[in-house]
């Protein structure tokens, strides 16, 4: 009996028994594993494409690209690199999100505010909205707003907005400015405008900490900033002028121009993203309790009021983690674009750059990298974000 | 969808074992498979459209049949995979497909840098430009400050921005994934021009509201010779499909057609028509097919002339004539090495 113990005892020391070695061993094992797969997959990769005499590597981005691309933020043309293309398509990618976070989220606030609404028939009306707008694949909304946009009037018919610009199926034509010379009067007016008016708000704001007396800073605010550039620009006798779009033989010339294309794919993305944001803003609305709101009141704080400074806050630790996966997906939706003829990344780099080279392990890889990178960073800032208006505990 | 396709079919490259792309042949694959695996079109009038049964029919087509009359005596025995421009060489690639047959320009670097062989070109072709008739435009030097439909991923898209930039035009381009969408496009007024290959903008024409209504316009920008291609590295398989597309070339030479096949097998003295069909010779051994491949192909799909007058010819609603395509004889340039 004492023998057995004995042995059990020189057992339990050994190696395999040690509960942290087994761990250890089996994390190695694990890791080991997966890397012998990824080698294992990147060796064949490279050794089928060298088999199949399909050159790879990266060089194809510093060749000339040959295609022409519309609506570039940076000058492209066809003698351009593949390079630059990518950078165009990567740049719209970025205009596309960027605007359409902004948009979806405002579109989503109201709409979340208004779905609580004790009006009966506005609060069913959202809720309308909401259930039909999320319950459709994007895609088939993206085809929508197209076509939409698709049967507004023929060039030769365009719509005159009376200020110069033109609606018809080829976009939205308007006057594009021109700045000449002393122009950058206005901006410097309206940077000098906005550090007044932050610097005024933290006065007002010091003022009222200490004193309770509030000062009537927004107004003033928004007149400075406002009225500052306004002034350095007719003082400085107007220099701008504006490029008026005119019909030439084919569509219209000058001026600038927001392509179909773009808008339905704003009008999609921003839409499909607000309902769900709409449904994250209730849920953060409903999440703080009644008696918040009744203790406001017994305060004698108005509603207005006890929304903005009681209700949103509290909400908001709530609402921003979703929101910031809502903001997450719609970057990468944008890659729908593609369907509608939006030269965005999908369609630059891995659409046509990747056909006319024949790279498609590396355009696909960089592709994804690219929007891999584009997500964190956006993770990365609303993470910072969330820190902020978390509750802090005293 | 597109896109999962391309991920998919890079996935493929990827996975693929390096010994099984070396051991078997592209034919033994196909043989043992019972099958070829055909690329084309996802929908061209004329060239390759599924038809109202949902049978794949056109010019593409018939040679994708050819190919599988050669190897199987059945011109039946072939999956057609529908690819965009875009996919089309992803598909082939990756091995998703054993041969593309799908208006496809021949040029050096699809030849070389995206390791392809062109068997052949079974289609002169050259890029068009399409406008309605109503813009009273008739020459594509007048074209300046116009926009343009193209289908993405296609030397189309080249040859456009090099006419444009030669000619000091500018041009607005609306590019589209498949060529329908192209054409619904343009039709719905976005773009004032279609532009594509000439054979292309007739089978467009043909399926549009009111063909009347536009023109082609009569410059050709561009030499566009179509034909089938395969991968790098199989030569047999290469030889396979470059001697199918030269039997129909032959046997239009030879005045070999589908009716009148049988006939000549049996009495033909000319040598070359003998050692065509089977008759004489070894043919079909040294590419490691049946000796009445070139039998089976005339028999079940029909000489050059045939597949072209019933898919494209001026009969058809395309109504494109040979010209460039007749056989050299008849001042074309369609021309096949002999079988000998």
């Amino acid at each position: 009996m004492a023998v057995d113990l004995a042995e059990r005892a020189k057992l339990g020391s050994s190696l395999w028994t040690d509960q942290r070695f087994r761990g250890l061993l089996l994390q190695a094992l694990t890791i080991g594993l997966a890397g012998t797969f990824l080698a294992f997959i990147v060796h064949n990769t490279a050794h089928n494409l060298a088999e199949r005499g399909i050159a790879s590597g990266f060089g194809f981005l510093d060749v000339q690209a040959g295609y022409e691309l519309k609506n570039t933020l940076i000058s492209y043309g066809p003698t351009n690199t593949h390079g630059r293309a990518f950078l165009v398509g990567l740049l719209n990618t970025l205009l596309v999100a960027g605007v359409g976070v902004v948009l979806a989220t405002v579109i989503g606030f109201i709409l979340g505010v208004l779905r609580l609404s004790p009006n009966w028939l506005l609060s069913k009306a959202v809720y309308c909205y909401i259930e039909v707008v999320r319950n459709i694949p994007l895609l088939l909304q993206i085809y929508f707003w197209y076509a939409v946009m698709i049967s507004l009037p023929q060039v030769r018919n365009a719509m005159d907005l009376g200020i110069g610009a033109y609606i018809s199926n080829r976009g939205l034509q308007a006057p594009a400015p021109i700045l000449e010379p002393g122009f950058s009067i206005v901006p410097v007016a309206l940077l000098v405008g906005i550090l007044i008016a932050i610097g005024l708000s933290r006065w007002a704001h010091k003022r009222q900490e200490a004193t309770g007396q509030r000062f009537p800073s927004f107004w003033i605010n928004v007149g400075l900033i406002v009225l500052l550039p306004v002034v350095a620009y007719l003082g400085a006798g107007r220099p701008m002028s504006f490029d008026v779009p005119k019909l030439g033989a084919f569509s219209f010339r000058g001026g600038f121009t927001i392509t179909p294309e773009f808008v339905a794919l704003l009008l999609a993305l921003s839409l499909y993203t607000a309902a769900f944001i709409a449904e994250i803003v209730r849920a953060g609305i409903l999440s703080v309790s009644h008696g918040q709101t009744e203790a406001a009141y017994a305060l004698g704080l108005k509603p207005r009021w006890t929304m903005r400074l009681i209700i949103i806050p509290q909400a908001l630790r709530v609402i921003v983690p979703p929101l910031t996966s809502q903001y997450l997906n719609l970057t990468k939706n944008s890659s729908l674009g593609v369907a509608i003829g939006y030269a965005e990344l999908v369609a630059t780099l891995s659409g046509i750059t990747l056909n006319q080279t024949g790279q498609a392990v590396e355009c696909i890889a960089l592709t994804m990298a690219v929007y891999l990178t584009i997500s964190l960073m956006i993770s990365f800032v609303m993470n910072i974000y969330n820190r902020r208006i978390a509750l802090v505990e005293r | 969808m597109k896109l999962t396709r391309i991920l998919v079919a890079a996935a493929v490259v990827t996975a693929l074992t390096a010994g099984t792309a070396a051991a078997q042949s592209t034919l033994e694959n196909v043989k043992s498979r019972g099958q070829l695996k055909c690329g084309v079109s996802t929908g061209l009038a004329g060239f390759s459209q599924p038809n109202a049964q949902g049978k794949w029919e056109g010019f593409d087509v018939d040679y994708c049949r050819a190919v599988a009359a050669a190897i199987f005596g059945d011109p039946d025995k072939v999956a057609f995979t529908p690819t965009t421009a875009k996919e089309r060489f992803t598909a082939l690639q990756s091995g998703e497909i054993d041969i593309l047959s799908r208006n496809t320009t021949w040029t050096l670097s699809r030849d070389v840098q995206l390791g392809f062989e062109f068997v052949g070109t079974d289609y002169y072709d050259g890029q068009g430009f399409m406008i309605r008739k109503d813009m009273g435009i008739s020459s594509a030097k007048q074209l300046d400050g116009a926009s343009v439909c193209i289908q993405t991923g296609t030397t189309t898209e080249l040859n456009l921005a090099d006419f444009f930039r030669s000619h000091n035009m500018k041009f607005e381009p609306v590019t589209i994934d498949t060529s329908d969408q192209a054409r619904e496009a343009y039709e719905a007024g976005r773009c004032d021009v279609y532009t594509t290959d000439a054979s292309g903008l007739a089978a467009q024409r043909a399926s549009m509201a009111d063909p009347s209504a536009h023109v082609i316009l009569p410059e050709i920008i561009s030499k566009e010779p179509l034909g089938p291609l395969v991968r790098h590295g199989d030569n047999n398989w290469g030889d396979i499909g470059r001697w199918v597309l030269n039997a129909m070339i032959t046997a239009e030479e030879d005045g070999v057609t589908s009716k009148n096949v049988d006939e000549m097998k049996t009495s033909s003295d000319n040598p070359e028509v003998k050692r065509l069909l089977g008759v004489e010779g070894e043919m079909g051994a040294m590419l490691g097919l049946p000796n009445e491949w070139a039998y089976n192909i005339i028999k079940s799909v029909g000489n050059y002339s045939e597949v072209f007058e019933r898919n494209v010819g001026v009969k058809t609603p395309l109504g494109l004539e040979r010209g460039l395509n007749a056989l050299w004889k008849d001042g074309g340039i369609l021309y096949s090495p002999p079988f000998r």
